[in-house]
């Protein structure tokens, strides 16, 4: 399913190799740490004051989405790893294909330019998620405010167990290097 | 499914949205348990959202901070306060300009910029947002959200090339 307005503008001609050959490609399949639950959809409505039905009320929730599910904007909230796990080591990047192409453009900083999430497939209790990474473009070098740099779009696509289509958060990333640098 | 019960929960058509309307304000003063609820339910550990100390010693600001998947639902709440339960976002986009921090309330705005019905026949609605604190705009965001065309229409049961968001 194509879940953009607009095709992706074409990568730069002048990338190495071991870049050009990222663009496209899936990277860094994740599955969720533990089944959805319902709980942490108690919290996230608490903590917003979200009285919609939907979350709270069974006999809604069948009527309108067929049964209990997670509020769309929660779907990044399910990867993210526990702050402490036995045989944890290190940190986990939530981004890491971003970190890749920070270190292969030789490119050390870097900021979020923009950031949309589009929602498909509702999340349900019990359902175990996969996502992954893909980056779409890669801009040309440019000279911009912050300093010499590319632009960059990663999908960070998710899928659930029955490989339907849940959502897909886009970012859109400046990496450049500031003029001293 | 409970025909009966659908069709008498509250909310929007699409035949009551115009272009330009505007979205009842809402109003929210935050507290540090704002944040620290909000942070902990989107599994955000980082300290900056719960530990004053690293926030103002690391981050160099003045006290702990909503993070940004906790700003993601408020908004959605934001939305779906106006929509009702029948109200499905399909897409979000948002920019955290300026920090939102204990002490401050949070006052939600939002206007109608576009209406729209897609080839499958579900009805869009482009929103514009912001969340101000004293009249001076922390975050600006856009949504798309499907709202039924019909008190019987039900954009949930919309699946695959049904739903285009």
């Amino acid at each position: 399913m194509n879940i953009r307005n607009a095709p992706p503008a074409p990568s730069a001609t002048d990338l190495p190799a071991s870049v050009q050959q990222m663009i496209g490609a899936a990277m860094y399949e994740e599955e969720t740490e533990f089944p959805i639950e319902i709980g942490y959809v108690y919290n996230t409505c608490a903590a917003v004051q979200n009285a919609n039905p939907i979350f709270w009320d069974a006999a809604v929730a069948e009527a309108v989405t067929g049964g209990p599910i997670a509020p769309p904007t929660m779907m990044s909230v399910w990867f993210r790893p526990h702050h402490w796990a036995p045989g944890a080591t290190g940190e986990r990047k939530a981004l890491q294909t971003h970190f890749d192409l920070k270190e292969l453009l030789d490119l050390p900083e870097a900021v979020v330019a923009s950031n949309v999430a589009v929602f498909g497939e509702p999340v349900r209790p019990g359902d175990r998620l996969t996502t992954c990474q893909i980056v779409r473009s890669i801009g040309p070098l440019k000279q911009t405010k912050l300093g010499l740099g590319r632009f960059w779009t990663i999908d960070v696509e998710t899928t659930n167990q029955r490989g339907e289509w849940v959502g897909t958060e886009i970012y859109t990333m400046l990496g450049y290097r500031r003029p001293e640098q | 499914m409970s025909t009966t019960t659908f069709r008498s929960l509250p909310g929007i058509t699409a035949a009551e949205i115009t272009a330009g309307q505007q979205l009842p304000p809402l109003r929210h003063p935050v507290s540090a348990t704002t944040i620290v609820l909000g942070a902990l339910a989107s599994r955000d550990w980082r300290p900056m959202h719960h530990d004053k100390d690293f926030a103002v010693e690391r981050n160099g600001v003045k006290n702990i901070f909503i993070n940004t998947p906790n700003n993601a639902a408020w908004f959605e709440r934001y939305i779906t306060d106006w929509t009702g339960p029948k109200g499905r976002l399909g897409r979000l986009r948002f920019e955290m300009k300026k920090s939102v921090f204990p002490g401050d309330e949070m006052c939600f705005a939002g206007v109608v910029r576009e209406l729209a019905t897609d080839a499958a026949g579900c009805h869009w609605v482009d929103l514009d947002l912001t969340i101000s604190v004293d009249g001076e705009v922390r975050t600006t965001g856009h949504a798309r959200v499907a709202v039924p065309g019909d008190p019987t229409d039900n954009p949930w049961t919309r699946k695959g090339e049904r739903w285009m968001p």
